[in-house]
């Protein structure tokens, strides 16, 4: 792994220009994934099985099929019948097809309330759901498990005989009937508690929570005369949607072309298949074009939310606040098919800290919930609400300042973690001081019922394939293009890095995200890696241009390519500065001197800088109905380099306020029978705007020299820590400790009546 | 959804004739912010939906010297931004500001809001509290009936098959009177109430005695409560704590909450009981001229 | 099919249209006049991604009939700038980053110029329940308050 030099001034990047697609989606032009339309375009719906956990024993479609408007009907027995077959798909680690498959169209049995069974292309939506109502589906009702522990009790109802154990980030092994498992180890726990003055123990239950992207899911296909299959959809991932299609259709990926259209947030809900290849098979069936829509009821029960969780953890500390042993039991929702993010989630519940005996467990179990998706640090937020929570408890029995307390154990650069390797460039140290000298850390909180609470939360974020494009126009502005569908700014921050390697400005650069057939291989815009890795493509984009332009500056001036100095956007003649091009000049002589300029780059970068981040927050309590407001709020986080210090603020301060709503009051309400209950955003309660404060956003910069200016991703630790400070601070104010998310006033109303009483 | 005729009629006249003629399953559309939603979500499938908005005595909003006539279709956005209203019904300017935000309000009527009927509805408890009446027109001719008595379970009416709600009479405050209507919801806004709870208080011109207090509460029971028993307990008393507090408790055992995915029967019980008093003492204020 | 005909002035322009009474007025301006800028979030009222100005205020186009706005007047988003002159609002969006995927801008843009109209100087209490029918899960709101607060400051200092 190459360690970049880091220029001491940067002229680009830590700016804030206008990024270039704002324009229309300040006007409405932008085209998000249902603003797509095709001349003679049919809508399709989904049918979607009422039950948990159900056999389908038969499906007539006869009715919908005669039904005046409807040009095409489908169920499983119109897709090929996919052997199992895993693949690697980077940030949700294996899959296996079959299960994306099932998952998209149930075959033999339906595993949630909202599972597609099957499918219908007509006139319009109207029609389509009018339809899709007369299938006729009978089903054998078989009893569903709806939370881990019941799904890993004896003689729980089982959903799969078999399954492939989960590999998301890391493998699992098959444990239960339900569950797979894995460990992760370090020194030795019992020997460490042994060592410990103060041990707790303490349990904790998180519940089922989605990414609650503004936009639901929306794809249209065409099926082609000559079996060239065209998407048009909003997706993380164009690459991804295209070879999960080609495997789940048995298609060659070349005849499928995904066209990313602007997405309406992802949060990692948006990398996969769902309502893809109905679409293309309700076109091949009708031979027209079809777009199909989820509603939000859709989105909620269909999709795929983030793990409900139970935890147990043990940690062991000395008087001095040393932190010497800690045991960790997680088990995460898969939901319906393995492969949830317990992973992720147990390996970063300690790390952030130095602790010489560790004992990890980690359940990734199967429920009759629509199979998870990452969500933002898939799996951190839990594990982290458990042990921040723990180390405020510990804080307070040893009478230890919460900030000393964590720089006393704080995990830095070089330290050995629990995965098995020493811990990159990190500046942990330097957020909790920072947290120490700020203005909010130090003021009077003021108030009865109000309490303060800090947490602090790690992620590791990705490298993963990349690629970019980058060409020269003969008038010296350059077309950049990227396989990174665009969620929330970056085709500015790469065209900014693009500026900064080629010595131009960002308003000479045109970034424009491609599609299957036109870019090469990207993976998806997640794991707060796009400003990261995409960038790093983009930089080595740039070194290629930047070589080939000062070869034709050689060949002008009749030197050696050696003797080229390249200065900031300009080519010099090391023996004669005299003889000088700007970008631009140079840029007009390409095509005399042997044709346009282009370069490609794939990256694969292994530097990756971990995420690291403290949040302070105030809150007052109603002690009467246990209603929480938040005050104050105040998140540092090390961004390595802030490229476009508005866009991590805006990350930062978005992050921030998903976690408040996992805080206090998202979940997945299900009845008994397994049938999701608040499929409205009315009852899945999203903070809205009067919700939450101004979010102060503290960006520390210690660069990550895996990146040539420095950056880490930034977009996924700010939904860490949000849960645990406001349980830390909810201590504070009410004396009530929290051990379930999310601290709904009823549950918190529970708490101080028991605590009363 | 399931498609439906629409008709806007110009009178009330046509809209009695409409309904009368009974071809089609009807439902009166005024805002919509319930109705297209639940026409949406095929809990509601009328045939025939008919415009409302065009009816003048649906629309109407006037004051004599001792009543607002309130029409039925009347937004909460025309309610808060009267000068009459928010003078002298800041109760109902209390609960029409809190239906779910700025674009639901322009749109939403009271009169819509109790033919809907939800237990957890935000203006049928001011409207108990301040003695509303609804004006009713149908094929039998005219009736009024007080709003305490209107909703008869979750989403159902005494409203015969044609009648029509057209309007609520409410009669202006007397001297040192007060209302005052407060919900409980998880966020800060956008919620179906958890609890609800309305008051109002006529007092001495002392500001020392409670002359008469009225109490109502909401998303406890299938339909909104008026709670008659606070009033023997109010009435004559002196304000102070512990009689609005025994009014409050009353209230707390006349509740008869479910457990729901929105609250349990002991948090409802509980924040009735907290609503109730905090209404009360909200009402008091406003009766001594204090808000 | 029972589609009626319908009359309303859409950013300036007489439009006619067909529609069934069971299309909302979202679907009208989406699939009928391929208005595509009014989104869709919720179609339950929740989330104000719908929003346009009817008759002078603001709504959820989802909770409307297409039918209901016969005879009306209706702005969208694409009616919010003036030929290529940007509302004030679009621009501080713009410049102050107060979006991020910007789907919900349109909401945003559409329901803050009906605040501004009425209300030139609002605190910042007033802007955030103004708003708060308009859910955005990106940006966290801060940038949105302080760019509707510079917008508002643009739209007063040209009025003096």
């Amino acid at each position: 792994m190459n360690d970049y030099v880091i220029p001491e001034k940067l002229r680009v990047v830590g700016t804030t220009p206008i990024r270039p697609d704002g324009h229309d989606k300040v006007t409405g032009r932008a085209k998000f994934g249902d603003d797509f339309h095709l001349p003679g375009m049919l809508h399709g719906k989904v049918l979607r099985s009422p039950h948990a956990h159900a056999r389908i024993k038969s499906i007539d479609t006869s009715h919908a099929a005669a039904f005046p408007g409807v040009h095409a009907v489908v169920t499983a027995a119109d897709f090929p019948k996919i052997a199992s077959n895993v693949i690697d798909a980077g940030e949700s680690g294996q899959i296996d097809m079959q299960d994306v498959a099932d998952n998209c169209i149930a075959r033999e049995k339906v595993f949630y309330d909202g599972h597609a069974v099957a499918a219908v292309a007509a006139d319009n939506a109207h029609i389509a759901e009018e339809a899709a109502n007369l299938i006729q589906v009978a089903y054998e009702l078989l009893d569903p498990v709806m939370d881990v522990r019941s799904a890993m009790a004896d003689n729980a109802p089982v959903l799969h005989d078999n399954f492939l154990p989960g590999a998301f980030l890391a493998p699992t092994e098959k444990a239960l009937p339900n569950a797979s498992k894995l460990e992760l180890a370090m020194g030795d726990v019992s020997t460490g508690f042994d060592q410990a003055d103060v041990i707790i123990e303490r349990e904790f239950t998180t519940e089922t929570v989605h990414q609650g992207y503004i936009e639901t899911h929306i794809v249209t296909a065409q099926w082609g005369a000559n079996g060239m299959v065209t998407i048009w959809t909003t997706t993380q991932g164009q690459f991804a949607i295209r070879d999960q299609l080609a495997l789940v259709l048995e298609l060659p990926m070349s005849a499928i072309t995904v066209i990313p259209l602007e997405i309406g947030g992802g949060f990692g809900g948006k990398d996969s298949i769902y309502i893809d290849p109905l679409a293309v098979v309700l076109s091949k069936q009708s031979g027209r074009p079809v777009k199909m829509v989820m509603n939000r009821a859709e989105t909620l029960r269909a999709t795929g939310p983030s793990s409900g969780t139970y935890i147990k953890a043990r940690l062991g500390v000395k008087t001095d606040g040393t932190l010497v042993a800690a045991e960790f039991h997680g088990a995460y929702e898969a939901g319906a098919y393995s492969g949830g993010p317990v992973a992720p989630g147990v390996s970063t519940a300690l790390t952030r800290y130095n602790i010489p005996n560790v004992k990890i467990e980690g359940y990734d179990v199967l429920v009759n919930k629509p199979k998870v998706k990452p969500y933002r640090a898939p799996g951190a937020t839990p594990s982290n609400f458990a042990v921040e929570t723990m180390i405020d408890e510990l804080c307070r029995e040893l009478k230890l300042d919460p900030v000393e307390f964590r720089l006393r154990n704080a995990l830095t650069t070089g330290d050995r973690l629990v995965l098995g390797f020493p811990c990159p460039e990190i500046g942990g140290v330097e957020i909790l001081k920072a947290v120490q000298n700020h203005a909010h850390y130090q003021s009077d909180i003021g108030g009865p019922h109000r309490g303060r609470g800090l947490a602090y939360g790690f992620w590791f974020g990705a490298g993963l394939p990349s690629s970019a494009d980058l060409m020269v126009n003969s008038d010296g502005t350059v077309q950049l293009c990227s396989g990174s569908p665009d969620m929330s700014g970056t085709r500015i921050t790469l065209a900014m890095q693009a500026a900064e390697a080629l010595g131009i400005e960002p308003s000479d650069i045109f970034p424009s995200v491609g599609d299957t057939a036109s870019v090469g291989y990207s993976f998806q815009t997640v794991a707060s890696r796009t400003t990261f890795a995409t960038g790093i493509a983009v930089y080595q984009a740039a070194q290629d241009i930047l070589a080939q332009m000062a070869e034709r500056a050689a060949l002008i001036w009749q030197i050696a390519t050696d003797n080229v100095l390249i200065d900031c956007g300009r080519f010099l003649n090391k023996a004669n500065i005299q003889q000088c091009f700007t970008f631009k000049e140079l840029a007009g002589k390409l095509d005399g001197t042997g044709g346009p300029i282009a370069a490609r780059a794939l990256a694969s970068p292994e530097g990756v800088g971990f995420q690291i981040t403290a949040h302070l927050v105030d809150l007052a309590v109603d002690t009467e109905t246990g209603k929480v407001d938040i005050l104050r709020y105040t998140a540092f986080q090390d961004a390595g380099k802030a490229v476009h210090p508005d866009f991590v603020e805006g990350q930062i301060q978005g992050g921030t306020v998903q976690g408040i709503g996992w805080a206090l009051n998202e979940e997945y309400f299900y009845d008994e029978a397994g049938h999701l209950k608040n499929t409205s955003l009315l009852d899945y309660r999203m903070p809205t705007i009067l919700d939450v404060p101004n979010i102060e956003a503290v960006i520390l910069e210690t660069p990550n020299p895996g990146h040539p200016y420095g950056v880490r991703g930034v977009g996924e630790v700010p939904i860490v820590p949000p849960a645990a400070a406001i349980a830390n601070a909810l201590y504070d104010a009410a004396g009530i400790r929290m051990n379930t998310l999310p601290m709904t006033p009823a549950k918190i109303l529970d708490k101080l009546n028991s605590a009363t009483h | 959804m399931k498609n439906f005729d629409y008709k806007l009629p110009a009178s009330l006249d046509e809209l009695t004739d409409m309904l009368s003629r009974g071809e089609h399953t009807a439902r009166l559309l005024a805002g919509g912010t319930d109705l297209v939603v639940a026409m949406r979500g095929h809990r509601i499938t009328p045939e025939l939906v008919i415009d409302t908005k065009r009816v003048e005595e649906l629309n109407e909003l006037s004051f004599n010297d001792h009543t607002m006539i309130l029409g039925a279709s009347v937004t909460c956005r025309t309610v808060c931004r009267d000068p009459q209203v928010v003078k002298n019904f800041p109760a109902l300017i209390d609960c029409a500001t809190l239906i779910g935000g700025t674009q639901i309000q322009n749109r939403a009527t009271l009169g819509g809001n109790l033919c809907n009927a939800a237990p957890s509805a935000d203006t049928i408890p001011a409207l108990i509290v301040l003695k509303a009446q609804t004006n009713i027109c149908g094929p039998h001719g005219n009736r009024q009936v007080p709003v305490e008595e209107f909703c008869t379970g979750p989403g159902q009416t005494i409203l015969e098959p044609n009648e029509i709600l057209v309007s609520f009479s409410i009669p202006l405050p007397r001297k040192h009177e007060g209302a005052f209507f407060i919900r409980f919801i998880p966020r800060n806004d956008m919620d179906i109430a958890i609890a609800n709870a309305a008051a109002s208080i006529v007092i001495d011109s002392n500001g020392e005695t409670i002359i008469e207090g009225r109490v109502a509460i909401g998303a406890v029971a299938p339909t909104p409560l008026y709670v008659s028993d606070v009033e023997p307990v109010l009435s004559g008393q002196p304000i102070a704590d512990d009689v609005i507090a025994q009014a409050a408790d009353i209230a707390r055992q006349a509740a008869r909450p479910i457990t729901d995915m929105r609250g349990t029967v002991d948090q409802r019980k509980h924040l009735t009981e907290v609503l109730v008093r905090r209404a009360l003492n909200g009402a008091v204020n406003r009766a001594r001229g204090n808000d | 099919m029972n589609r009626q005909q319908v009359t309303a002035t859409i950013n300036g322009e007489l439009k006619e249209f067909l529609c069934e009474p069971r299309q909302s007025l979202l679907e009208v301006l989406r699939d009928e006049l391929f208005l595509t800028g009014t989104k869709e979030g919720c179609n339950d009222g929740n989330c104000g991604a719908c929003n346009v100005i009817l008759d002078g205020i603001v709504v959820n186009a989802c909770c409307i009939f297409g039918v209901e706005t016969n005879g009306g007047h209706i702005t969208t988003i694409e009616g919010l700038s003036k030929g290529n002159e940007l509302h004030p609002l679009q621009q501080t969006f713009l410049e102050g980053t107060g979006m991020q995927c910007g789907f919900c801008t349109p909401g945003f843009l559409i329901a803050a110029s009906a605040l501004l109209d009425e209300n030139p100087e609002p605190t910042e209490k007033e802007i955030r329940h103004w708003l708060v029918g308009n859910l955005c899960r990106c940006t966290g709101y801060d940038k949105i308050v302080k760019s509707v607060q510079d917008a508002a400051l643009i739209l007063r200092e040209r009025a003096l």
